[in-house]
């Protein structure tokens, strides 16, 4: 596949692992967060960290949605279900993941609630269509990349008076999620986890361009590249930031240019800025509460927020006793770290987001990294 | 979940607001409300049912070139 398979090629993944070993510096340390999901997903697969000489290490960050999403919010969709009887459409990643009172979308499905599974916003306005005596929801989520889609179906349903439709929102920010870990205690202060430099993410910058981490970088002072998610851009993307790192530069670099470029997809923000407002704050798995972190749908469009036209109580569950998904999205624990990784909690029976999503660090361990780290298992 | 595939454009209906694109042997309709100026023989970016941007020739090439300078450099 053209723009694929020629991001795959062995001999220059030897060639750029071999530069990397040269360039990296023995004495120091390179600690390079990956913010994405994609990424991370991509280091296993494709055993890049092995590819690595030790003093370069990922750190696994926040950048998955499924991940990040509160059981609270899963519970109020449940809700939406069980209560008020509506057809809720959502993409596929969300349905195994673990609510509060051992449910989740795919058991209240099996029990007789309607939850759809949808590829695009487009089949749940299609649904929406052909059952126009049922209330029909879409639980959107997803980081910048998977909000535009949700602005096209938002003004498509207002433009059609799709009386019968309408969006619970949970789109979120990557800037003010990163912010939020550069602030973080264990990162300023206690030390715990150092970041050196972050792998910018492929899609999102996409979408809102290159230029919104100038600040990070100026301000925190850690150099930032925007990464593609093939293999070969993740190994660049750490060559770029081991350079900076030995340079004592930190700039915003893309080595992703043949789709992102500095401004973004113009177009695409500015259907998402018609449609969307911040949201004053808004809790995430791991992080907490984050201010300005999160959108909701403006005034224009509140009759098709399903938060305005649904009466659904606030839910505020926690996590399962023992899982470490909050600290494993922080960077601050590795998932090997957690008792409950590959006892209780495997893919097939998941306690925490993390094994659900096949972005999330645990899935990405239990599938290709399980056997590579076994002495801290065995502990 | 923000996972997104390079595929190419091979057919565009006449509103142009939708395009077939081709990925292997597997063709699939998209939206194209989020970007501008398609045309056919172009590849661009599919995520959740929409183009998300068009994908660079020009770009890909210097960044494989990239690559391989990699270990020659210095």
């Amino acid at each position: 596949m053209k723009y694929v398979d020629e991001f795959r090629q062995h001999r220059l993944a030897r060639q750029l692992a071999a530069a990397i070993r040269q360039e990296a510096d023995p004495t120091r340390q390179y600690h390079l967060m990956e913010f994405c999901g994609g990424h991370t997903h991509a280091i296993f697969r494709y055993g890049v960290q092995d590819l690595m000489p030790d003093n370069v290490k990922f750190v696994h960050g926040p950048g998955c949605p499924v991940c990040v999403l509160p059981i609270g919010r899963i519970d109020e969709a449940i809700h939406l279900v069980e209560a008020h009887d509506v057809i809720l459409c959502t993409y596929g990643d969300l349905l195994r993941v673990p609510a509060s009172g051992r449910k989740s979308l795919i058991k209240v499905k099996a029990a007789g609630g309607d939850v759809r599974m949808v590829y695009s916003t487009q089949d749940a306005l299609r649904i929406a269509r052909e059952n126009p005596d049922r209330e029909v929801v879409f639980f959107a989520i997803g980081f910048e990349t998977t909000t535009p889609p949700s602005a096209v179906a938002l003004q498509q349903a207002k433009a059609e008076g799709l009386k019968n439709f309408s969006l619970f929102c949970n789109h979120v920010l990557t800037p003010a999620a990163i912010q939020n870990i550069l602030e973080s205690p264990e990162v300023r202060e206690l030390g715990t986890v150092s970041i050196h430099g972050f792998f910018g993410p492929s899609h999102v910058s996409s979408i809102i361009g290159s230029r919104p981490y100038e600040f990070f970088a100026e301000e925190f002072r850690r150099p930032v590249v925007i990464a593609g998610f093939e293999p070969l851009d993740v190994m660049q993307s750490a060559l770029m930031l081991i350079r900076q790192l030995n340079e004592g530069r930190y700039e915003v670099e893309n080595e992703y240019t043949r789709v992102v470029t500095r401004e973004g997809n113009q177009k695409a923000q500015r259907l998402v800025g018609e449609v969307f407002e911040l949201r004053r704050s808004f809790e995430w798995r791991g992080l907490g509460q984050v201010p300005y972190s999160a959108l909701k749908i403006k005034r224009d469009y509140e009759e098709l927020d399903a938060e305005k036209r649904f009466p659904i109580p606030v839910s505020q569950a926690s996590d399962v006793k023992g899982c470490e998904c909050p600290s494993i999205l922080r960077g601050v624990k590795r998932p090997t770290d957690c008792k409950l990784f590959g006892t209780v909690c495997t893919p097939e029976n998941p306690m925490g987001s993390c094994m659900v999503s096949s972005e999330g660090a645990c899935a990405a361990y239990w599938s290709y990294g399980r056997f590579r780290e076994p002495a801290q298992r065995s502990a | 979940m923000c996972l997104a595939i390079p595929a190419k454009v091979v057919a565009i209906d006449e509103a142009g607001e939708n395009a077939t694109v081709q990925l292997g042997e597997v063709r699939k309709q998209v939206s194209l409300a989020l970007v501008d100026g398609v045309m056919l023989g172009e590849y661009v970016l599919i995520h959740v049912g929409y183009a998300l941007n068009k994908v660079s020739e020009d770009e890909a090439q210097k960044t494989l070139e990239l690559f391989a300078q990699a270990g020659v450099s210095p």
